[in-house]
Parts: structure tokens; C-alpha cells; sequence
């Protein structure tokens, strides 16, 4: 799949902002007045600003609002009424802490559970389509929710959740590397089964449709970044997993350590999402002899 | 809607014949013609004349070999289209409710003006039936030439699909599915017409016509014909100059 920037900067950036969303809401840090302020700054500014960059690769933006009409077949309109909800109700969970001191557990809770529903059904836009095998596994929502709530963590200044859920996004993200490698093979979908013509010989792509390249090519067949593939791996997990954790290990704490592990996650976050862009063979590919 | 009809009162689709399609490409260009010049937005080519060229189709013919585990490897040409799924997963996805497959007919189709090209029922789409269309940003695909089959401004032999009118091998063949006595359902049953991808689970309306084993090359070939064999070569060695290195290589 071509690894879109828009679409990547949007998936890390919103997934963080809602993690942290979500922590606020249930009142870690527990904070009110400028400190809540800044924190709530922060999220919208993560949360929004992905948000406003998945807009950035629709063909037409101006009909976005069209999108809000169909949750009940798509994780797409499911996405997007979830998060105008999610920051609705965060907004008004926000102003009872910076203007009136007060915390509205009710609200912050209802607002903390839309905002984990938003990266949920972010997620089951990937997983729902059969057609990648590699995100169509049920370890795909796991994966995004890890990396939502431990960004969220470690915005939200909560040390030992943030290490502890670093980690376990870190392993989930092994072990769906691992699988992914082996899914469109367990998928059973080949150039075989695409051309119904398997059962009278071995099938190869002769002759393509085209002599120059098509949108199918440039958008599902992109294989540019593979053979890379294991080194970003090793740089994301080190950049995402190790040094955060690290730095957050070490003793005694300070913000600016912090600040370090922050821009290590997110730098690592959105390699690794690079790579599920990069990585995810469409089956539309096998027309092509491709993957 | 982007829900899907539970069913469909016709199963209008494609019947295409693998034996018989020669590979000439003539659907890929009627389909292009039509749909470029009637309904809905043209499909674009950039840098046509240019060092890149490309452009949006909604219809592409592929070759393929099959190598068979005896005889002789065979070359398939292979036109891919929009199959009509009946669990089309490319119109469930779709945010704003452009995409749709009609109750009456059974066609998917994409209302242009409802569609925000975010390209998700593209990504769905196991077949690569969907293509964004680079100038109009909009999600083209093959609309079964609706605005042919029920048009009565054109000569009734003319309202059928731009490419099943122009294919001059008579290898695609357009009728309702659900109806039994219908010529591509009786095509269906006799030849063994085959799903795409049946694992995809899209139940595909369109069907595809087994080839015909062709090449006996290497047996039986004295039963061609009762004249072949007075065509048999006469002189099997080679003579001259040939016949000399022959010879002479041998001897090494």
C-alpha cells in the first residue's frame, strides 16, 4: 500500500491526542485550571490536527461533511461521528476543569470512552478489508489501542503506565510483524484463485494490461520500502520501545528527559506506521505478479 | 445507502468467455470511449503524449501463461472488469453513501456528486475494479453501461454494454443472472462458469468461462489430418554445410 503522509501523521497524531484524552477524562494527571488548560491544548492540538490531515488526502475535502451520514455500514462515518463526539464532550469536560475547578466524572468518563471508540474504529477501517491480509487480524485494533493509550500515558506525565503500556505496545507490534509476514500466504488468495485458473497448471503473469503504470500500481503495489524493511523495524522498536523507556527508567525524572522520550515514541510511532502502509500487500497485486 | 439490498429483483452482469477472448483489447477501448463520453465524469489520461503516461479504465484486459504439469504451456487473455459482487465490500465501506448497488438491477454504482474520493471502497475492492480518477478526484468504475441497457434513443441491438456490443470474437456476453433461462445463466451451467477469488467471499455476479484445453503438440500428431502424412518433411538430416559440422561434431 502506498504509505500516504497525511494518512500516517493522521492515524499517530490522533491515536496520541485521544490517548491522552482519555486519560484526562478519567482524571490522570488530576489537574484543573492553566495546567488543565495546557494539557487539553496539547490533545486537541494531537487529536485535531490529525484529524485535519486525513482530510488532506480526499479528492474532495468540501463534501467531508457527507461522511457523518452512514454509521451503520461504515467504520469510516462510524470514525468520524465518534470523534466530533469524543471532543464535544471532552470540550465541555475540559471547561469544568480550566474555568470552574470543578470535575465532572460522569462527562469525563463518557468522553474517555468515545475517545478509545475513535482509534477503535480508526483501526477497523484497516482491519475490516480483506483484501490486505496483513491488517485484516484482530490484533490490528490491539495494536492501534496500545499505541493510542501509551502515547496518551506518556503525554499525560503518568511514568510507570506509560512504561509498562510502552512495552506492551512494543510486543504487540513484534508479534503482528511476525504474523503479518505470513498473511497474505495464510490468506489462501493467489494469483490462482484471482484468475480461477489453478486447477490446470501453475499461472504467471504474462503480459500486463498496460505498458506504463496505473493508479491500482501506485496505490496498492508499492514496494519501494520492503527490502528495507527489517532495519526500520529495528529503528522503530528501538526508537518507539527501548529509548523511552529508558529514558523514563532514569532516575531521577526530569522534563526534559521526558521531552526526549516523547519525540523518540512519536519519531518511532510514525516509522512504524510508515511500515504498515509500506509493508501491506493489497491482492489486487497478484494481477500484476505483483505484491 | 451503503447497505446493501438483502436482494435484488435482477442480476444484471457479464459472462466472459476465456476460450474465445483473443486479447484485441477493442472492450477495454469501446469501455473508454463510452464511459468517456456520456455518463458521469470523463476518464482522465495524464501526460498522455508524455514519458508517463497514464490513465483511468474501467475495463483492462491481463495474459496470463498456465503451465499445465504435461503439454504444452497455454496464454490466456484475461478482460477484468467490476463483477457486480452481491456482497460488494467495496459499497459498505464508502463513508457518504455515493457508492450503492441498485435493488432493481443489482449494479454498483457511484453517485459523483456524493463522493469525497477517499479511496476505501478502492482499497476493498479485491479485483482492482475502481479507479480513482486523477483529474476529477473522483472513484470511477464500470457502470455496466446504464446509461445504454435501458436507453431507448439507441437501436434496441445497442443497448447492451459499450463492450460486449463491440467485442468482435463474441467472447462477453451480458444478461440477468437470476433468471434461469437467461443466455448467461444457461452459459454458466453448461460451460462451468467460475467465481474471482471465491475466498474473498464477495459472491461476484460476474462469471468467467473455463478455457478449452487446446495444444496436443506433442501426441497424436498423425491424426490431424489422413493427408499429414504426405506432409511429413522428407530429407530429417541436415545436408551441406550443416550436415558437415554435424557429422564432424559428433566425432568429438
Amino acid at each position: 500500500m502506498h504509505p500516504a503522509p497525511s494518512v500516517i501523521f493522521f492515524t499517530v497524531f490522533s491515536g496520541i491526542g485521544f490517548g491522552l484524552l482519555t486519560f484526562l477524562g478519567l482524571g490522570y494527571p488530576a489537574v484543573t485550571g492553566w495546567t488543565a488548560f495546557a494539557f487539553f491544548v496539547i490533545a486537541y492540538l494531537c487529536a485535531v490536527g490529525g484529524l485535519i490531515s486525513s482530510t488532506f488526502h480526499l479528492g474532495h475535502p468540501e463534501r467531508a461533511m457527507k461522511a457523518f451520514t452512514q454509521w451503520r455500514s461504515s467504520w469510516l462515518s462510524r470514525e468520524g461521528v465518534c470523534a466530533v463526539i469524543a471532543l464535544i464532550v471532552m470540550a465541555l469536560y475540559g471547561a469544568g476543569l480550566v474555568f470552574f475547578g470543578q470535575r465532572w466524572g460522569l462527562l469525563g468518563l463518557i468522553g474517555a470512552i468515545f475517545s478509545l471508540l475513535t482509534v477503535f474504529t480508526t483501526s477497523m477501517i484497516y482491519t475490516q478489508l480483506k483484501t490486505i491480509p496483513r491488517w485484516n487480524s484482530p490484533l490490528t485494533p490491539v495494536m492501534f489501542l496500545s499505541y493510542s493509550l501509551a502515547g496518551g500515558a506518556l503525554l499525560a506525565g503518568q511514568v510507570k503506565w506509560a512504561m509498562a503500556l510502552i512495552a506492551i505496545s512494543g510486543v504487540i507490534q513484534v508479534v503482528l510483524w511476525m504474523q503479518g509476514d505470513g498473511a497474505l500466504k495464510s490468506s489462501g488468495t493467489t494469483l490462482a484463485t484471482a484468475t480461477s485458473l489453478g486447477n490446470r497448471g501453475s499461472v504467471r503473469a504474462f503480459e500486463p494490461p498496460h505498458t506504463g503504470t496505473n493508479y491500482l500500481l501506485r496505490e496498492f503495489a508499492f514496494v519501494v520500502g520492503r527490502k528495507h524493511s527489517m532495519k526500520l523495524r529495528i529503528i522503530s522498536f528501538v526508537l518507539m520501545v527501548v529509548l523511552p523507556v529508558l529514558l523514563l527508567a532514569a532516575a531521577p525524572f526530569s522534563h526534559g528527559l521526558a521531552l526526549l522520550a516523547v519525540i523518540s515514541h512519536v519519531a518511532g510511532a510514525l516509522a512504524s506506521r510508515w511500515l504498515f502502509f509500506a509493508e501491506a500487500e493489497h491482492v489486487v497485486g497478484l494481477y500484476y505478479g505483483k505484491r | 445507502m451503503t447497505t446493501l439490498p438483502t436482494s435484488t429483483d435482477r442480476k444484471l452482469g457479464l459472462v466472459i468467455d476465456l476460450d474465445t477472448c483473443v486479447g484485441c483489447h477493442a472492450c477495454v477501448i469501446s469501455c473508454k470511449g463510452w464511459n468517456t463520453e456520456n455518463y458521469g465524469a470523463p476518464l482522465a489520461d495524464t501526460d498522455a503524449y508524455g514519458s508517463d503516461p497514464s490513465g483511468t479504465f474501467l475495463n483492462r484486459v491481463h495474459s496470463y501463461e498456465v503451465q499445465p504439469e504435461q503439454g504444452e504451456a497455454q496464454l490466456i487473455h484475461f478482460p477484468k472488469s467490476c463483477l457486480h459482487c452481491e456482497d460488494a465490500p467495496c459499497v459498505t465501506v464508502c463513508p457518504t453513501g455515493a457508492s450503492y448497488k441498485r435493488v432493481e438491477d443489482g449494479i454498483v454504482l457511484v453517485n459523483e456528486s456524493d463522493c469525497i474520493g477517499c479511496g476505501l471502497c478502492a482499497w476493498a475492492c479485491p479485483y482492482g475494479a475502481r479507479e480513482m480518477d486523477a483529474v476529477e478526484k473522483v472513484m470511477k468504475k464500470c457502470t455496466l453501461c446504464v446509461d445504454r441497457i435501458y436507453n431507448e434513443n439507441l437501436p434496441e441491438e445497442d443497448r447492451e454494454p459499450a463492450c460486449v456490443r463491440t467485442c468482435p470474437a463474441g467472447a462477453r456476453h451480458f444478461g440477468d443472472f437470476a433468471d434461469p433461462d437467461s443466455n448467461v445463466s444457461k452459459l454458466t451451467a453448461e460451460r462451468g462458469g467460475m467465481d474471482l477469488m471465491p475466498e474473498q467471499g464477495t459472491k461476484p455476479v460476474n462469471k468467467y468461462l473455463p478455457p478449452r484445453p487446446k495444444d496436443t503438440l506433442s501426441e497424436g500428431a498423425g491424426d490431424i489430418d489422413i493427408l499429414a502424412p504426405y506432409l511429413e518433411p522428407v530429407a530429417q538430416e541436415a545436408s551441406g554445410f550443416l550436415g558437415w559440422l554435424d557429422k564432424t561434431l559428433e566425432k568429438f
